[in-house]
């Protein structure tokens, strides 16, 4: 056995570095959720203390709730996410099942064609994607965010939905195909099934920067009917900057339902980016 | 010879996907390529050429601005370099140790600021090192370190320095999550052959496991330079779209975005925006071709 693996002051040592960072990284977050419920006055005079009886306050988000309109922007962030990873989904299923399953001219350049995408950002493009969008007049509408984020995210999710459909065995689909299925029928039935981690891993994959996102819905979609989340709460705190307690809120209100997804989400997040599914 | 029939099924399934990516991604980006040689006169469009880049390269108006962000964007690249990938390396060496124990644990609390937005995490820090909060004075004077503090993200010498550190918190889990992977993906038996010839610890660390998992650092620095090379939120969110103090955080997309959305009296102008993004486009370019063709062909694969 390895010397290092049975030290006990390395296994501390390793513990220490650990909490430490552990500590670094959840401690900003930390800070701004106790203070967001805390009156004015201890925000500044106690920044560090747990909200108690006498500091307890929900001041903050009483503004929050009655300045801004938090449901409709989380309503938004809701419907373009959930959207935009059914398309990329669905699309980027059929598109590698496509590219996976049958030899025709121009396979292996079309799979090409799609993975450029994976390196070079969209937001290149933003100047031609902005006036498409107003030619089309879909500017100030959900379609224009769940359009782009859906383009953004079919390079990736072709890539990884192909390497596994490879997988998936011949044999099978062919017993589809001697029983009389149809192409459709045999990816929706039987391959479909059977790539559903990988589906998970790109829907994981996409969610964060969707939901995270603050370019395309500040050039794309800033009406006040269409900002998501991210738009909405920085519009929000750039308004009441000097309302520290409305500020914490609306962090606050930012950070609560991502941290709800992460906790549902975390273990297949992890188990998909150490699967090497990113290679 | 039969003619070939056509397959309609594989249309069908290409088609939606090939639309969508080629409609809002591909022909947008050669768009805008083509919009960087237009320029509006008397409201309409003609054709002026290179004329754009001659402005953005060499009028002092514009070209002033321009290399500061690139410069500013370099420096951001290199402390997310220096700063966040040896991090996440550390992090993931230690996480990979086969018998400690709430790794798991760790890992899903390292990895939670990467999953906020740029604009909960520019504020928080925002507010965190604000003087008039105090919770960062009051930090450093809990241990003796008072006379240090100091308003970085108001100082024109500091900022962007902070900045980047503060974008090196949030993504530390992605280059972690990566090695990490990596390094479990080691097969114990080649440790062991080490072990036998005295090579365990550090040493093993360095002479075995590194080499296995440059791959993935070449992979890391590739996306950790396309990210950094179109960020924008952070600055944005943290330092609004005039990049302050004195547009010393200003980098390639706060850039891009005040010239072609334009900001307060500045009105917005979309053929030196495409011109701008053109230029990103070649930086990212070359960034990925470098690494392609200059690193990822010369880096050794080992198969297990």
């Amino acid at each position: 056995m390895n010397k290092a693996r049975r030290n006990p002051v390395n296994i501390a040592a390793a513990h220490g570095i650990l909490i430490l960072y552990t500590v670094i990284a959840l401690f900003p977050v930390f800070v701004i959720l106790i203070n967001s419920f805390k009156t004015r006055r201890s925000i500044f005079r106690e920044p560090l203390a747990l909200p108690d009886a006498e500091s307890f306050s929900t001041v903050g988000y009483e503004t929050v709730f009655n300045q801004g309109d938090f449901f409709g922007y989380f309503q938004n962030s809701m419907i373009v996410t959930v959207a935009s990873l059914f398309f990329i989904l669905l699309f980027g299923a059929m598109a590698a099942f496509a590219l996976s399953e049958y030899r025709f001219k121009g396979n292996t350049l079309m799979g090409l064609y799609l993975a450029l995408g994976i390196m070079i950002p969209i937001r290149i493009g933003t100047v031609a994607i902005l006036e498409l969008m107003v030619d089309t007049g879909l500017v100030n509408t959900l379609w224009a965010l769940i359009l782009v984020y859906t383009a953004q995210g079919l390079p990736l999710a072709v890539f990884i939905l192909s390497e596994f459909m490879r997988q998936v065995s011949d044999d099978l689909k062919n017993a589809g195909r001697i029983d009389g299925l149809s192409e459709y029928t045999i990816f929706f039935r039987l391959v479909l099934p059977l790539v559903r981690p990988a589906m998970a891993t790109v829907a994981v994959f996409n969610m964060i920067p969707i939901w995270n996102d603050l370019w395309f819905p500040l050039i794309l979609a800033p009406a006040e009917e269409t900002k998501t989340l991210t738009l909405g709460s920085q519009v929000f705190i750039g308004q009441f900057v000097t309302d520290w307690n409305a500020v914490l809120s609306a962090l606050g209100m930012a950070i609560l339902p991502v941290m709800v997804l992460y906790v549902i989400f975390s273990r297949q997040l992890i188990r998909g980016i150490t699967s090497g599914a990113v290679k | 010879m039969r003619k070939p029939q056509i397959r309609w099924h594989i249309l069908v399934f290409l088609a939606p996907a090939v639309l969508v990516y080629t409609a809002i991604m591909i022909i947008p980006l050669f768009n805008t390529l083509r919009l960087a040689l237009f320029d509006e006169v008397d409201r309409t469009r003609v054709f002026v050429g290179l004329d754009n880049f001659r402005t953005l390269f060499g009028d002092p108006l514009w070209s002033d601005a321009f290399w500061n962000a690139l410069g500013n964007n370099f420096w951001f690249f290199l402390i997310h370099m220096l700063v966040q990938n040896p991090i996440g390396i550390l992090l993931a060496a230690i996480l990979s140790h086969p018998r400690l124990r709430f790794a798991a644990l760790y890992r899903t609390a390292i990895f939670v600021p990467t999953i906020l937005s740029f604009v909960i995490v520019g504020f928080a820090w925002k507010l965190i090192l604000s003087p008039i909060w105090g919770i960062a004075p009051g930090m450093m004077d809990a241990v003796g370190l008072d006379d240090y503090f100091l308003p970085w993200l108001g100082l024109e010498s500091t900022a962007l320095t902070t900045l980047a550190l503060i974008s090196v918190w949030q993504f530390v889990g992605i280059p972690m999550m990566l090695i990490y992977a990596a390094l479990l993906s080691i097969p114990e038996e080649i440790l062991e052959a080490g072990e036998c010839d005295g090579i365990t610890g550090a040493s093993a660390f360095w002479k075995i496991k590194l080499p296995l998992i440059l791959p993935s650092i070449g992979i890391i620095s590739i996306l950790t330079f396309v990210g950094n090379f179109n960020a924008f939120d952070l600055i944005y969110a943290a330092q609004g779209a005039l990049a302050g103090p004195d547009y010393s955080t200003d980098i390639l997309g706060t850039f891009m975005y005040r010239t072609f959305f334009g900001f307060q009296l500045q009105l917005g102008d979309p053929h030196m925006g495409s011109a701008i993004a053109s230029a990103m486009f070649a930086i990212i370019l070359i960034g990925v071709c470098i690494y392609l063709f200059g690193i990822q062909t010369r880096m050794r694969r080992y198969q297990f």
